[in-house]
């Protein structure tokens, strides 16, 4: 009896000093796969440190930022400057942001259509919902069926930012959790599109985006490197103030070769 | 009424003792702390269900009184149709995350109905119909399989049914019915009915068996068919319980919220048709709860459908204890 009080004594103790040395990471959707590696690679080579990751998508990371309940924001957009204001408010210092990957945010449709590029304007009609049939953008007579993230998604602002300009979703699309739902979706639905990391695409089509100098390109590397996938967007991390101690040593890591050759690795393409 | 019946049987007087009878007063003690437990339990649960609506209420609050929440999201753009582009007819649409935030709850409003209305469509017939054949019809073998086998059905995690519906139900349901949407009110329907019919069936089962013997001997008695006996005589019989299981299942479908977040769709679509992609009031306080910031007007709103779904339940089962009452007393002698 008084050894099990004891031991429990010894667990009530060691959990608070755990959970206190974490460096908790939240956010993007888009990052979980990602930062999961980096947080279990950082782990096995510095034994007892500890990096807890979460995803819940690139607004829940920022909510969480602002409400003071992790240490570093994972998010797939920039920090809105109403965001940004806020954590001024609440910590009177400006988040800091770092660019930690890129990413292409890839068109995916059924592999049974036979559109293979798009403009960024057609992209912008069918998503707002006045293009409707795939005939109109030179596919078969087939309604189309629009699928997206769900609100908090990075993606979804990403994408309502680049390509609808601002203007709000069609009501007819579906919001889904996660780009693995999306690309799930659109490889079961014939006049399906959906959108997402590049590093997500199995089982569906990727089509060519229409850049500026009117060529298409696939979200590949270099493509996204160049600049020349008019989709293309940088990974971010927030902290609340400059990173310093723990959070640093970690941030530092995921901009190091061996960090960057993970981002390689997972399917996003690196920083430096 | 049973403590004055074993009072004396338990505490006999007992010779050449002074005090009388000091373990009746000691059971009697007893008694009264257990029935104050009890009571302060009740009335915990009680304080706890008034809390939380407080709680709910008090967070949807500044819809009333703050003018800043007011002016993204008063009660008019709420209900009322919004002109949502230049040169198109007004509409509804939700779209908290936006440059113009549109909080109307037409189309959550529309689309819990749908689900709820599919979910029922199918499991009150089929949980009843379940119940009247084990309680009726089935052997007593069968009886002793049918009901648990239906009972674990009631224990599967709502998670498990909704992959089941998302992966399997809505292809199979496609390939049937060539709906455009893949993911739609049917589909999260009858997923949410798997979950509906155990509870329908579980307490129709039990009310049914609770209808004494001498009702069916009576009918059988004059001549009516087993199936007369059972639809005419048993079920109109077990109708309070048999009620309230389909009040118990319609709640239980109107807050579901993982089945409809996976296999619904999501999409805020007003219309009537139930091919067409949902979005439950439940499920877009699942989805979107996580990114609000507290105290914002769209964090209002999301507790504004909480109240919502709170006074909906509190109605339907306000409307459905008193249709109870004017039922059993309409079958207890007919005095109204």
């Amino acid at each position: 009896m008084k050894r099990m009080l004891l031991a429990l004594a010894a667990v009530v103790a060691v959990v608070p000093a755990l959970a206190s040395a974490a460096v908790t990471v939240k956010g993007s959707d888009t990052m979980v796969i990602l930062a999961q590696r980096w947080a279990e690679d950082y782990m096995n080579k510095n034994p007892g440190k500890k990096v807890q990751v979460t995803g819940g998508g690139s607004g829940t990371g920022i909510a969480a930022l602002i409400n003071g309940t992790t240490d570093i924001a994972n998010a797939s957009r920039s920090m809105k400057s109403d965001e940004k204001g806020k954590v001024r408010e609440r910590y009177s210092v400006l988040p800091t942001e770092i660019p930690v990957a890129q990413d292409g945010v890839a068109l995916y449709v059924n592999e049974a259509n036979p559109v293979s590029q798009l403009t960024i304007d057609q992209l912008h009609q069918i998503y707002v919902g006045d293009v409707t049939n795939w005939k109109q953008v030179g596919g078969p007579d087939q309604r189309i069926v629009l699928y997206s993230r769900e609100n908090s998604s990075g993606t979804y602002v990403f994408f309502k930012e680049h390509v609808l300009k601002g203007d709000d979703y069609a009501p007819a699309a579906q919001t889904l959790p996660g780009t693995a739902a999306v690309v799930n979706a659109v490889a079961k639905e014939k006049g399906g599109i959906g959108y997402g990391g590049a590093a997500y695409a199995k089982g569906v089509k990727e089509v060519k985006v229409v850049g500026a100098d009117g060529q298409a390109y696939a979200p590949s590397a270099e493509n996204v490197k160049s600049g020349k996938y008019p989709l293309a967007r940088p990974l971010f991390m927030y902290t609340r103030a400059k990173p310093a101690g723990e959070v640093k040593a970690f941030i530092d890591y995921c901009l190091s070769p061996e960090g960057q050759q993970l981002v390689t690795k997972v399917g996003y393409f690196p920083i430096k | 009424m049973a403590e004055s019946a074993s009072v004396p049987a338990i505490a006999p007087l007992r010779r050449g003792e002074d005090r009388p009878l000091p373990s009746i007063r000691r059971r009697q003690l007893r008694e009264a702390a257990i029935r104050g437990v009890i009571t302060l339990i009740a009335l915990t649960g009680i304080a706890a269900v008034v809390l939380i609506f407080v709680f709910v209420a008090r967070e949807a609050l500044p819809l009333l009184t703050d003018p800043e929440v007011r002016g993204e999201a008063s009660f008019g753009k709420m209900f009322l149709p919004q002109v949502l582009r230049p040169n198109r007819p007004p509409g509804f649409m939700w779209q908290p995350v936006s440059g113009v935030p549109k909080y109307s709850m037409i189309p959550l409003f529309v689309g819990t109905l749908k689900v709820t209305a599919v979910s029922m469509l199918v499991s009150v017939p089929v949980g009843i119909a379940a119940a009247l054949y084990a309680s009726e019809f089935a052997p007593r073998r069968l009886r002793e399989v049918l009901k648990p086998v239906i009972e674990l059905l009631a224990g599967i995690p709502s998670v498990v049914l909704g992959f089941f519906a998302l992966m399997v139900m809505a292809t199979w349901l496609q390939s049937a019915f060539g709906f455009t949407f893949r993911l739609n009110a049917v589909v999260a329907g009858l997923g949410l009915a798997l979950t509906v019919i155990p509870v329908i069936f579980t307490v129709s089962e039990d009310a049914l068996q609770a209808v004494p013997r001498a009702y069916r001997e009576a009918s059988l008695a004059l001549g009516a068919t087993r199936w007369e006996t059972a639809f005419r005589v048993v079920l109109p019989a077990a109708a309070p319980g048999v009620l309230a299981g389909v009040v118990l299942g319609f709640g239980r479908s109107i807050g579901e919220t993982m089945i409809v977040l996976m296999a619904s769709g999501n999409a805020a679509i007003t219309s009537w048709s139930l091919g067409d992609s949902v979005r439950t009031l439940p499920a877009t306080i699942a989805a979107e709860m996580g990114e609000v910031v507290f105290g914002g007007a769209h964090y209002s709103v999301l507790f504004f459908i909480g109240v919502e779904l709170f006074l909906f339940t509190f109605v339907l089962n306000a409307l459905a204890a008193g249709f109870v009452k004017r039922l059993v007393r309409r079958m207890s002698g007919g005095k109204a």
